[in-house]
């Protein structure tokens, strides 16, 4: 292994210290005895006792939880199926339109979206809470889904739902059969993004929550307000910990993947 | 075998299996088919053979039902196929890519048609078997298709179209990404199984020696129009068209004016100051008219002195060779500067040959050797 330069060493270090020292001082803090913030008093674990004993903490981390995964669900079928339509509908009459509307809430002000869902759950009279929120992630999240899965589509061989409609299949029995299975990874990315987008919204949470149902990024934004206790670092740490374990989990699976066909397609080569 | 010459064709009782009636296809403005008919028959191995954009891909994948004509029919044992979907047909294809399903094994490769036909378990699995053993893959059943080699993937493909024993198998440019000497081995292998199934086949092929080799009967085609479809030593032998004698095989093409020399026979004026070249013909010409002379490089014979007894001969220099191993073709420019190339086999050890570089020559062929055509 080559030594990086001093510039290079350099610039990593304040890369990383840039990105890491809030959250590393975030996670040092959760372990503080005292109850200021900024004054080290000592090791202690009693604020994660705290946090599991918060009835509403509690509760909105149930809420979030369920309102991820119903969301991300609901907009992984409907982004799936709309980057299908839209990569494999064929022509039709709007197709670029449509193509390039299904992009534009992906850079649209979140304030935006929030209000205007807002002013339509007001309009149609739909009282907030779970479902208002769940509505509104789907419909923010269902094009980052349709843009995962249409970019997996794309290079999809088209040849191969031919050659299942040739050996009999209905077009329905080709996409579950077929399709379906070799985007699987897309879909599950994109699910996962979705996943994520929820989980951590606060700015559309907080337009169509009512007080029947409170996330925990709203939670904490309005405990924060309060002035920050050690308790909301606990939290925060615990968050950090289940993402992390996450991101880890997922990047081990697919590099094990990759290194299973790597030495599969090695030992096709040897056959040949 | 039968000792009948295979060739339901020339039989004007036989009923054809495949029928293209005045079929044309467009796309937008661009004509893909143009008003072709074309009648396939049972148990034939026929090629579409022509360069890319032709119109011969178009053709398969109206036959397998993922275009539809825009004018005329397709008739299918005697049934119009036009509302028939692609999964409904009796038609099976072999991909190009070979589109194998990535994420099912070798076995479920296969059996993939036969389970959508919901065919009993224990007749699925002797038909998955029987193919396995046709396409020697027994060994390889359980792997993915990214586990094995490019010949066995292209196997596979071919087990997997034939396992529903379609009336029809299409192959779409079937051995295009395999190596020459494994294409070679694989053709002769396509047509054991051909055979044995006694399957109809329609291959497309832009490689002329495929075509050659596998086909009983050959289509050339250019522009979305047939150009001409006969077997493949007719179609060597007795191109109806410059276009058909220059796509398939070497040939030589001289130009010149026909006059009339006694029965089937024309004197063919081609240069100043060269004396006429003669030349059978069962087309008529009238005196006068344009021609064009073709002749392939291996019926030119090549020698040091004129041959005392030869119809056409004509002297001129070597200007190139290409050594081939077991022929050689050598490139001779007469002296008005025409290229005519003729063809031997290299009998002898190469430091015998007889001619090199610049040495005059004499090309000299027979009176039926060469094929007059119109244009």
């Amino acid at each position: 292994m080559s030594r990086l330069s001093w510039f290079n060493t350099v610039s990593l270090t304040l890369g990383f210290a840039f990105l890491y020292i809030p959250m590393i001082i975030l996670i040092i803090f959760s372990f503080n005895e005292s109850k200021l913030v900024t004054v080290w008093a000592g090791f202690s674990t009693k604020w994660y006792g705290a946090v599991v004993q918060n009835e509403a903490f509690l509760d909105a981390a149930w809420v979030t939880v369920r309102v991820a995964v119903v969301s991300s669900t609901l907009a992984t079928i409907l982004g799936t199926a709309a980057a299908y339509v839209l990569v494999r509908g064929g022509r039709f009459f709007g197709r670029t339109l449509f193509s390039g509307m299904i992009y534009a809430p992906l850079v649209m002000p979140e304030v935006i979206t929030g209000l205007s869902l807002l002013l339509l759950f007001i309009g149609i009279g739909l009282d907030r809470g779970i479902v208002t929120i769940v509505l509104a992630h789907t419909t923010f999240s269902m094009c980052f889904v349709s843009v995962v899965v249409s970019s997996r589509l794309v290079t999809f061989d088209q040849s191969l739902e031919e050659a299942a409609l040739d050996l009999g299949c209905s077009p329905a029995q080709a996409f579950r059969l077929v399709t379906l299975p070799i985007i699987a990874p897309a879909v599950i990315s994109g699910w996962l993004l979705a996943f994520t987008l929820s989980l951590d919204d606060l700015v559309i949470a907080s337009f169509t929550s009512g007080p029947s149902a409170t996330t925990l990024p709203i939670k904490i934004f309005s405990a924060v307000r309060l002035g920050v206790s050690p308790e909301i670092n606990a939290l925060s740490t615990i968050m950090i910990a289940v993402v992390t374990v996450g991101v880890i989990t997922a990047s081990l699976v697919t590099k094990r993947a990759m290194v299973r066909q790597k030495q599969d397609e090695l030992a096709a080569a040897k056959t040949e | 075998m039968n000792s009948d010459v295979f060739a339901p064709w020339e039989d004007p009782q036989a009923k054809p299996l495949i029928q293209f009636r005045n079929v044309t296809k467009r796309f937008g403005d661009f004509t893909a088919i143009d008003d072709l008919s074309l009648d396939i028959f049972e148990r034939e191995f026929f090629a579409l053979l022509g360069p890319s954009g032709c119109g011969k891909t178009t053709m398969m994948r109206m036959l397998a039902g993922f275009e539809k004509p825009t004018e005329g029919r397709i008739i299918l044992g005697g049934q119009d196929i036009d509302p028939i979907p692609p999964n409904k047909r009796a038609v099976n294809m072999m991909f190009q890519s070979y589109a194998l399903f990535p994420h099912l094994s070798v076995r479920d490769n296969i059996a993939f048609g036969l389970r959508r036909d919901n065919m009993p378990k224990h007749d699925l699995e002797d038909r998955v078997e029987e193919m396995l053993r046709l396409t020697r893959l027994e060994r390889f059943a359980r792997r993915k298709p990214h586990q094995i080699s490019g010949g066995q993937r292209q196997r596979v493909a071919l087990a997997r179209s034939l396992a529903k024993a379609p009336k029809l198998l299409l192959l779409d440019e079937p051995l295009g990404a395999l190596d020459k000497k494994l294409r070679q081995d694989t053709q002769f292998e396509l047509m054991d199984i051909q055979e044995k199934t006694g399957t109809t086949f329609v291959i497309v092929t832009h490689d002329q020696e495929e075509a050659m080799t596998v086909a009983s009967r050959v289509a050339v085609m250019d522009q979305g129009k047939l150009m001409q479809v006969a077997t493949p030593d007719k179609i060597y032998e007795s191109p109806n068209s410059v276009y058909v004698a220059d796509f398939i095989g070497d040939v030589n093409i001289i130009e010149g004016r026909a006059t009339a020399n006694g029965d089937e026979t024309y004197q063919v004026d081609w240069a100043e100051g060269q004396a006429p070249l003669t030349a059978t013909s069962a087309t008529g010409f009238s005196n006068g008219q344009t021609c064009h002379l073709a002749i392939r490089p291996e019926k030119v014979t090549i020698s040091v002195d004129r041959p005392a007894d030869a119809i056409n001969a004509v002297q001129g220099k070597v200007h190139d060779i290409a050594y081939l191993g077991n022929l050689s073709t050598y490139h001779v420019a007469l002296p008005n500067g025409t290229i005519i190339k003729a063809q031997t086999a290299n009998t002898r050890r190469i430091s015998r040959r007889s001619f090199t570089w610049e040495d005059p020559v004499w090309l000299s062929w027979t009176a039926t050797a060469a094929v007059l055509l119109v244009d």
